[in-house]
């Protein structure tokens, strides 16, 4: 669905990597590790099209995603659902309407109705469901973010440190969510420098583990 | 057309939930509002100016061009009979509907206002007058004058084609000045709403960049921007244009005042043009706040 096929990214004059490629085929459990600065928020961002590699080939759902118009990527991200770190909100919203909002832009808002109270159940915020996101604490913004990400029925889920700010029970709470979403046959991305999270995951859905060091990505153990 | 008309009027409907995504801006609501109200003010005086000097056009038009005047310049004892010649000519002249020679009164009157009401006209020099009045499609005037000088020598045919025309064109000036007024404000309104659009584009980088995540296309996005603006450029409009209305309504009348100012109004149906004005605020709204949307989100890609 996603490939990234000997991928380079300079930014600022300096090659962040280079040779890097990646598949994001249905049904894969992948994390990705790596240093801070070593450009895992970036290899994230061009596998959504946020960002156009510098060099080498970037696929997304078939199309080369140099190829493709602003329209284009926009069409593709509603098959991609991206958590991110700091889970980027519309403040003035509330959380439901947020969680919404893929199903809004897409024109089928009409679908969330039932859908959208099942969801939030499924990630606890039924109660939380018309506060704002500034109202929300730190583990209730990722799994509304989570929501959100997966309301679209996205084939590729995509988290940039979902668990950065979030205790450990949560941690696991999110990875059960990530995990039942794969189970679905949904494509699933981490990056995260958790390794607890990693060796968690691994007991219970088949995974694999990559390091981005140096400039090169790498298959990698949990005890990287 | 057809289809960009049918691009504005989606856009404009557009999603009610599109809307909400974009947060409540007041400054530039503000700012919206204001402009657009106070350039259809100055619309409404400006469309007022060019229906005024377009029906001064018309009457200055339509007064001078069906008349005209011949003047018999002779010597005392041939006057009268050259008079009479040039009414019997014109009597019988294709499109003159009657030609009428002034009287002694007439002619101290028109005299009046240079040289006093004493002055002794019997005793003076001066030509004899006759007033034509065309009908139809009026006469031909090059072959009228090879006739009077064939048979009135003393005869001067004044057509008023030397007053009409500089009068004719000053109206027209006036008005091509009034549509430009309207014109600049329009562009300068566009300019107004584009500064103000692009402020609350930049203000809101953080909802684009959310709505871009979630996969909202750009026309998605500028629409919540477009319509926004364009409702508020619609609204401002409408108060300027009452507004104006109002102040043209509560002119001086001509009774009072008198004079070419006192004409500055509109007339009849003339008074439904000026709802024009808040449409067009909105068309110079929307076309503004696309362009500058969609070009804000191209640059920010």
């Amino acid at each position: 669905m996603i490939e990234l096929d000997r991928v380079a990214y300079s930014y600022g004059g300096g090659e962040l990597f280079s040779d890097v490629s990646l598949n994001l085929a249905p049904g894969s459990f992948q994390f990705l590790t790596g240093p801070s600065g070593a450009g895992k928020t970036t290899l994230l961002k061009l596998c959504y099209g946020e960002l156009r590699a510098t060099s080498g080939h970037v696929r997304l759902f078939g199309q080369n995603a140099r190829e493709m118009g602003r329209d284009e990527v926009a069409l593709a991200r509603r098959k991609i659902g991206v958590v991110h770190q700091d889970c980027q909100f519309l403040d003035h919203l509330p959380v439901a309407e947020n969680i919404a909002l893929p199903l809004t832009v897409a024109g089928r808002a009409q679908e969330a109705g039932d859908y959208l109270e099942d969801l939030l159940r499924w990630v606890g915020l039924a109660h939380q469901a018309g506060q704002l996101p500034p109202e929300l604490s730190g583990g209730e913004r990722q799994r509304a973010a989570l929501a959100r990400a997966v309301i679209i029925s996205p084939d590729v889920i995509i988290a940039d440190e979902p668990t950065g700010n979030i205790d450990w029970e949560m941690s696991q709470r999110l990875l059960r969510l990530l995990i039942e979403l794969n189970k679905m046959g949904k494509a699933v991305l981490i990056a995260t420098h958790d390794m607890n999270l990693i060796r968690a995951a691994k007991t219970q859905v088949q995974s694999r583990v990559l390091r981005l060091n140096n400039r090169r990505l790498q298959a990698a153990g949990v005890d990287l | 057309m057809i289809t960009a008309f049918g691009r504005f009027i989606a856009m404009l409907a557009g999603d009610p939930l599109a809307d909400r995504s974009v947060p409540p801006t007041g400054y530039t609501a503000r700012l919206t509002l204001f402009t657009s109200g106070a350039m259809a003010f100055l619309a409404v005086f400006a469309l007022a100016l060019s229906l005024a000097t377009g029906r001064l056009a018309d009457r200055w038009s339509a007064e001078l061009a069906r008349t005209s005047t011949l003047r018999i310049s002779a010597p005392a004892d041939q006057l009268d009979a050259q008079q009479a010649a040039a009414i019997k000519l014109l009597e019988t002249t294709p499109g003159v509907a009657s030609a009428r020679a002034l009287s002694a009164e007439e002619q101290q009157e028109l005299l009046e206002p240079w040289f006093g009401p004493d002055i002794p006209i019997a005793s003076l020099p001066i030509p004899r007058l006759i007033e034509i009045i065309e009908e139809g499609d009026g006469y031909d005037p090059t072959g009228l004058r090879a006739r009077l000088q064939a048979e009135v020598p003393g005869a001067i045919l004044d057509d008023h084609t030397r007053w009409r025309e500089p009068l004719i064109d000053a109206a027209g000036r006036l008005r091509l000045l009034a549509v430009t007024a309207i014109l600049l404000i329009a562009a300068a309104m566009g300019a107004m709403i584009t500064l103000a659009a692009q402020a609350a584009l930049s203000a809101n980088a953080q909802v684009i960049r959310v709505m871009r995540l979630v996969g909202a296309r750009d026309l998605y996005i500028a629409g919540a921007f477009v319509r926004r603006f364009t409702i508020r450029a619609f609204a401002g409009a409408a108060a300027g244009s009452i507004v104006g209305m109002l102040a043209v309504l509560l002119l001086p009348s001509t009774e009072v005042a008198g004079g070419f100012l006192t004409g500055l109004g509109f007339q009849g149906a003339g008074w439904f043009a000026p709802l024009c004005i808040p449409v067009l605020a909105a068309v110079v709204a929307f076309f503004a706040t696309r362009a500058a949307a969609l070009r804000t989100l191209r640059t920010q890609s």
